[in-house]
Formats: C-alpha cells, structure tokens, sequence
C-alpha cells in the first residue's frame, strides 16, 4: 500500500513518540500472542504422537478410541489414563496403573515387551480457560510452580484465564468501537451535512434514546434472553453510537460550506459523494480524537457489567469477573492483583498508543 | 541620523519541522528612527511578517532565531519574559490582518480595551472607562460612550479595525507594526484606516512598521520601504527614489504587476447564455415555535442581468453588498426567485436531478485557492471529479485529458499526482480553473479569483482568463471589489451596494464617467492609491 505523503508524515510523527510507538508494540505483540490463546493456554495438547503416527488436538476431535481407549467421547487428554495410552502406544495396563506405566514407558521397553512409544506436546499453559483442576488445597489456590497465577474459586487456572479474558475485552471492545463509529459517523454526518429539519428531529430522537437507562435494558433483556457475548455487544452498539454524533455533526456543519463543498455541489456530484468523498477524511481528525475514549470505554463497560453480574456467562473468560471473585475472595489477594495490573496494562497502553495518534493527526502540532 | 527606536541586526529565522530546518528570514537588517514610517514590502512567505512577529518574540516555539533585535538600546532576542512583556504592548503594539479573529468574540468593547489599560497603566474605574472613550473617538468612532457594550460581531469590518487600532494606541506605544492591516478590508474602508494611521502617527509622534504586499499603500504612507524576496531584504531605501529608480530587477518586477491592458471585444453575432430579469433573494428571518416569517435579510433586490458569448460581465461593490449571493443564485446554489435563463432554457424552477447536467455548462471558481480545493484529494482527482460526473466523453481517457487542461492553464501535467497542499496559491488558483474547463462549460462565475493572489500572480492569472475567454468563447461572471482587476478583464460592469443595482452599463463607460456618488466614491478609493502611484512607473 502506498501512503499518501500526508500519512506518510503523520507515521513519522507517531513514531517520534517514543512512549506511543512502543506502547503500541507491545500492544500488537500482546493481541497476536492472544488471538492464538488456544496454541498458549489450552487442557488439549498441540500435537500427539500415538505408535508413530501425529495428532493435532487443538485443531481437531479425536474419540477416547482412537488411542485405545473406550469412550466415542473426545480423548481428556488431562487424564493420566488416556497420556498413559499415549506414551505406551494403547496398552492395556494403563487402566490399572497409568502412573507406573508412564514411569516405566521412559526407555520404549515395559515388562520387559518393546512399545510403540508415544509423546505429548503441551501448550506453555496447559489449562483452558474452563479447566478445572484437582488441588490438595481449597480454592481459590494461591501461586505456585503449576498454577503461576494461581487458580479462582472454580479451581481454573487464573494465567488461561486472564490470557482469554485479554482477548475476549479488546476483541469485544473494538467491534463495538467499529461498529457503533460507522453508525455514528453516518448518523452525525447525515444531521451536519442536511441541517435544517432533519438535524432537529434526530437531535430529539437522540436526546430521547440517551435517557434510556442502559443498565436496566441489559437487565431486562439478559432475563428473557439469557447471557450471551452477542447480545452484550448488540446492546452496547444500541447505547454507544450517538457518542460519535456530536462530533461528526459539528465538523459536517463546519465543512458544508467551505468553498470545496460548494465547488464540489457545482459540478454537480451527488449529496452521498460530497459528504463520504469530501467531508468525512477532513472531518476524521476530530472524530479520531474521540475514538480512545470509546474503546477504553468499551473495556470499561464490560468489565463493569461482569463485575456487578449482568456481562458475560460465568464459564467466560472474563477479567470483570476476575474482579468480583476477588472482591468476595480477600483472602486470596493474586486475584485483584492479577486483575487491577492486567486492567492497568491494557488501559495504559491504548491511552499511550491513542495519545500518540491523536498528536500525529493534529496539523497544528509541529515536531522537530 | 537620530538613534534608531529599532534596530534590527542580521536576523536569521528558521522553522524545524520533521528533522528539516527552513530558513524563513535571512541575514535581514533594518532600522525604524523615531517618528518615521517603514515599510517591508513583499509576496506571500517572504518572511516580512516573521520578521515582524520576532522583534517581540512572538514566533512558535518551533523558530530558531539569530542575530540582534534592539529597542531603544536594549537587547530584546533572549530577553527575559517579563522584559518582553513590559515591551509588548507598551512599548511596541501590534495590528493584525483579520480583525474579526483578533478581537474576543465573547467581550465587550469596554471589557477588551480595559484589559491592556489595566494592566499597563494602573488604572481603574471611572478612569478606564474615560480613557477608553477617549481613545475611540480618535480612531473615529461616532458616538463612543453607546458602542462600549457592543460586541465584536455587531460592528463592521472598518469599525472591528479602528477598535484593534485602538487597543493598539491604548498605552501610547512608541512604534506600532501594523501587519496587512488593511487587506482583508474594503477598498473604501481601507483607504479611511490609511488615512487615520497617517493621522494618528502625526498625533502621537510615534513610529510605524508597515507590513504589506500592496505597493499603493507603500508610496502613500511610507518614508522608507524595505522589499523582501524569499527571506531577504533585497532592497531598501527612501520610498521616493526606490519607486523612481528601482535598481534590483525583483523590485521592478513588483512595480511593473498590476493587471494591466482591456479585454478584446466580444465575437460578432454572439448568442446569449444567461439572463435574469428582477432576480430577488431574501432570506426568511424565522421566529418562535412555529416557525413563522417575521422578516427577511434582503441579500439582492431586483437584480437583471444578461451575459452572451465571449462577455464578461463585472460585477463590484463592498462585502455585503450581495454579489457572491448574486452569483451563487445564478447557477442554482442557492433559493432564489425570479426567472434565470440559462441558455434558452428557465431553469429556475428545475430540480437537482433535471439541474445535473445543465451543471457541466456553468462552473464556478473560488476566491480562495487554499479553501476550494480538497486537502485529501490529488491534483488529478480534483481535477477529473466533473468528468466522474457528466461521464468522460466518446473515445477519450480521463488521464489524457487532465493531461491536457493541465497544460492548458500552464500546469506541468506531470505533477497531477501531488496533494494541494504542495503547490502555490497562484498554481493552486490554476488547478481550481481546470476543475472548472475540463467540463467546457458555457458560463464560469469568478468569485473574486485573484484578491488572494499576490501581485504577480494576479496578472498571470487575469492573462491566462482573457485567454482561455477568447480561445473558448466562454461567458464570464467576473465578481471583485478590485477595481483594477475588473477594468482589465470586463466588458459590462454592474455596481452592487446593499443588495441593489445602483448602476450597470458598458466598461468603459461606467469607468471614465460614473454616474451615481457610490460608484464614484469607489472608484477614487480604488483608484486614488494608483492616481499617485501611477507617475513614476
């Protein structure tokens, strides 16, 4: 893609930042790593080698009895039984002793029989987000050498969980942002652009809808139709465009008359093209000024409606949850630890990361 | 001679930006004695108002400055802030160009005088107030002590600029710098502030900077003038012997812009192309819930008007006087009533989708270069945007002809990839004319086209419309208040005052035995200014 020189300087001036531009490094680094948060933290193992041949667990279903086993249920691979048929190649002591098995399978001979040896390769965190575990202690576990953030009241391990949940709030927060933004740049622009009547009936129409209660329609509606990720973000979307349409109005009703408008209507191009082709890129600085406040907004708002119980399904990955089971949970303080820092990283970094695009778009602000 | 009020020695400016540095004044040198008038004259981004702004630090942070500013002996580059302060204002004041931006909009008249006699004067009450109306009546305002409470908005463009010049004289500076003070006025309006800084000068005994690119004003008000070029001070002397004997070529050429010569008389036999007959524009006032019609702002009364083929039709007068408003109804950008006719057809009552491709035929071309063309476009894109569309004619590549009008209106078509913001105001002023000619249109209304152009500039850009007129046959609407420029390109002339025709007729008649007081009062602040200029050149 060619950059317009124009880009091309605003690139220039985010990267002078230094604070942006590495913020915005470790953002794209900690968002890639996530979005393949199933090769990271998952209770199935990357690749299995059964009597020679590979699996792939993570991509695929295998059945119990594809390793020898006895169920048509996929393999739980967690279970010693079914890693002691693995490593041993499917032998029939591993329903007995798969611990001495397993022991004894390390140099490829049992009971004195040669075997089809087998291996397991685990992610770096080998629990999902949903796993629970066996521990010798109650829960909530405090940090140890398995569980490195310990694990919540559930017994799952909070590493998997605050891994899922990252992704889960960016990945939540900017379909959000991209949506309700188109919905409200059309919105504003079509008010700024035509004015008059139409801009009036919208105002009111707008000022109705923003003394909605938001948090009493979630409630509501997550009565009749359950918890679930879509519906949250369908409702957010509903209660979140018109933050963009001020702005968008302002700058629309600011540009109809500069004189490339007006050129523009006297050769004639249609109302659409004037306002998309022309209006919009110069409105954007101003409208990208107030995009940090959105997606940070985003985030906010999902972490506060799992916090007080109304967000996502409890089995989800959820970093509001993370927060409430640490409230009821004070004795166990890695829970609000893990959540405030995860929280505190994630906010900061796309402050910083919006703080340097905003400088970057500002014509005004110079750079040595 | 005298010690000098300023001194400025070897000033050097330079903008950072993007790790590159640009040099805005270089190795500039001049003195302002007590009591005398000097003026820098020169082209949009010679550095003359940079220079201005340094010698009281008023420069971005991004300006590296060098060398020596002295006033009355003390060193002002590098000087402490709250020297600069005690200078700024007291000392040295300054006029800006747009007086609708430098006044508050939110304060009175009272509340923005009062604050720089406050602060420098110490004094209070009844005392501030007296000294304010004081003030205003010497820049004359009528009847001060009724326009304290009025708003910036609520006086004229004439009246906002007396009001800077009196905040200027507030604390009865020692040398005033007046940066283009005029130009964003009416010529009528101009030459009242000239001749009230004249005035004033003589009155207080102070000095004045002059920042222009008019050298009309110059040779009026000016002892000794300074012209820069690209940074430098190419040039300097007394203003009388630098008019009669210029010796740097660049000088010669500033004297030589002025749009000269009359435009070749229409074709034979020509057909009209548009004609109104008592064409009317009143905006509703609206009040209330209901919305109901309680008057009307009366832009244009009664206006008719006829242009064939090849013609140009001048239309002048003040701002506010309704010739844009005028010209935007012609070409249907605006409600208006009356019948138009537009090449044998009344499209008054057309709607848009009818009016789209009668649009082709009429184009429009701004006054303002920087305003009318896209910052996020290229060249080429803004240029092509008509043929997108009327559609590109039968067997003819969209490339090609941009190509070609490019070179028509004396742009190198190889540059059709740049963004605007990489071109000058007079090429800029280029590419808005080819926006418009790659149509072929019949009529193209010129609101204003040059008042934003330097000097010599304006003369290219009145040359290359004479042009295109006769190569295309094309009918001009030509909308200035610079007389000059009207009288050089215009067949028919029509004068505008508040929204009436007060007079219209043949050029040359209209020029050389004017009818009504307005159109004369016009012309001698128009022509005034060139009356004296014209002898020596």
């Amino acid at each position: 893609m060619r950059l317009s020189p124009l880009n091309r300087r605003r690139w220039r001036n985010f990267k002078r930042n230094r604070r942006a531009f590495w913020s915005l490094w470790i953002f794209v680094v900690l968002f890639g790593l996530s979005l393949f948060a199933e090769f990271i933290a998952n209770d199935k193992p990357l690749i299995v080698s059964y009597r020679g041949e590979l699996h792939f667990p993570v991509v695929k279903f295998y059945p119990e009895t594809a390793f020898g086993g006895d169920f048509q249920t996929e393999a739980s691979y967690r279970d010693p039984e079914v890693q002691c048929l693995i490593v041993s190649g499917g032998l029939e002591e591993c329903f007995d002793d798969p611990e001495a098995v397993m022991a004894d399978a390390g140099d490829g001979i049992v009971n004195g029989e040669p075997i089809a040896k087998g291996w397991i390769l685990w992610p770096p965190v080998p629990y999902s987000y949903d796993t629970p575990n066996e521990l010798d202690t109650a829960a909530p576990s405090p940090p140890d050498a398995k569980h490195w953030l310990g694990t919540d009241d559930a017994t799952r391990d909070v590493l998997a969980r605050v891994i899922y949940g990252f992704r889960l709030s960016i990945l939540f927060t900017l379909i959000v942002t991209a949506v309700a933004s188109v919905i409200g740049i059309i919105a504003g622009a079509i008010q700024g652009y035509f004015g008059g009547w139409i801009d009036l009936g919208l105002q009111r129409i707008l000022e109705i809808w923003g003394s909605v209660p938001e948090l009493y329609v979630i409630i509501i509606l997550t009565a009749i139709v359950g918890r679930s990720f879509w519906l949250l973000v369908a409702i957010v979307i509903l209660f979140g465009w018109p933050r963009l349409v001020g702005v968008v109005r302002a700058e629309f009703l600011r540009a109809r008359n500069f004189e490339y408008v007006r050129a523009a209507r006297a050769l004639g191009v249609s109302d659409r093209k004037i306002m998309f082709r022309h209006i919009l890129p110069n409105a954007m600085v101003a409208t990208l000024t107030f995009l940090p406040f959105i997606i940070t907004g985003g985030i906010a708002t999902l972490a506060s409606l799992d916090y007080l119980g109304y967000g996502l399904p409890s089995s989800a990955p959820s970093l509001g949850e993370l927060t409430l089971q640490a409230k009821q949970n004070l004795q166990a303080p890695w829970l609000g630890f893990t959540a405030f820092f995860v929280f505190a990283l994630m906010l900061s970094l796309l402050v910083f990361i919006f703080e340097g695009v905003r400088d970057a778009f500002d014509p005004r602000k110079t750079f040595e | 001679m005298t010690q000098p009020l300023l001194e400025i020695r070897d000033l050097t400016v330079a903008f950072r930006q993007d790790g590159a540095e640009t040099l805005a004044v270089r190795n500039a040198s001049l003195t302002v004695a007590p009591g005398e008038t000097v003026a820098i004259v020169g082209e949009s981004g010679s550095g003359k108002s940079v220079t201005a702004l340094s010698t009281v630090s008023l420069l971005p942070d991004s300006a590296r400055v060098s060398g020596s500013v002295t006033y009355a002996g003390r060193e002002l580059l590098g000087a402490d802030e709250r020297t600069l302060c005690e200078v700024r204002g007291n000392d040295i004041s300054f006029i800006f160009q747009e007086p609708m931006t430098s006044l508050n909009p939110l304060h009175t008249i009272e509340k923005q005088l009062a604050e720089s006699i406050e602060l420098h004067q110490g004094l209070r009450g009844e005392a501030v107030r007296a000294r304010i109306i004081e003030l205003l009546e010497k820049v004359g305002i009528h009847d001060p002590a009724s326009r304290l409470g009025a708003y910036p908005h609520q006086l004229s463009g004439g009246q906002r600029q007396r009001v800077m010049i009196a905040m200027a004289l507030a604390n009865s500076p020692d040398l005033l710098i007046a940066d283009e003070p005029t130009t964003a006025l009416d010529v009528t309006i101009q030459a009242q502030i000239l001749e009230l800084l004249t005035d004033l000068k003589r009155q207080e005994n102070m000095s004045l900077l002059f920042i222009t690119h008019d050298l009309g004003i110059v040779r009026r008000i000016a002892d000794r003038v300074h012209v820069m070029k690209g940074g430098e001070i190419v040039e300097h002397g007394p203003t009388a012997e630098l008019f009669a004997a210029p010796r740097h070529e660049y000088t010669r050429t500033l004297l030589e812009a002025e749009p000269a010569g009359r435009p070749d008389s229409p074709p034979e036999g020509a057909g009209e192309i548009v004609r109104t007959e008592g064409l009317r524009i009143w905006f509703p006032i609206q009040r209330g819930l209901l919305r109901r019609t309680v008057g009307h702002i009366k832009a244009v009364n009664d206006a008719s008007l006829s242009i064939c083929e090849g013609e140009t039709l001048g239309i002048v007068g003040e701002s506010g006087s309704g010739k844009t408003t005028l010209a935007l109804a012609i070409m249907r950008l605006i409600r208006s009533e009356g019948p138009i006719v537009f090449m044998g057809e009344h499209i008054e009552r057309l709607h848009a989708r009818e009016l789209r491709p009668l649009r082709a035929r009429m184009q429009i071309v701004f006054q303002d270069p920087y305003g009318s063309l896209s910052p996020r476009m290229t060249v080429e894109e803004i240029i092509s945007e008509g043929l997108g569309v009327h559609g590109v004619p039968e067997g003819r590549d969209t490339h090609v002809m941009v190509g070609e009008i490019m070179e028509e209106v004396g742009l190198d078509p190889s540059t059709m990839h740049r963004y605007p913001h990489e071109f000058s105001g007079g090429q800029r002023q280029r590419i808005a004319i080819a926006r418009a000619m790659i149509l072929r249109p019949r009529l193209v209304v010129l609101d204003e086209p040059t008042s934003a152009l330097d000097m010599t500039v304006q003369v290219q850009i009145v040359n290359l419309l004479r042009d295109l007129q006769k190569r295309h046959r094309l009918a001009y609407l030509f909308i200035s208040h610079d007389l000059r420029v009207v009288r050089a390109l215009s067949h028919k002339v029509m004068v505008m005052k508040r929204g009436d025709v007060v007079e219209a007729g043949p050029a040359e008649l209209i020029f050389s035995a004017p009818q009504t007081a307005y159109t004369r009062a016009l012309m001698a602040a128009a022509f005034d200014l060139k009356a004296v200029e014209g002898g020596g050149i």
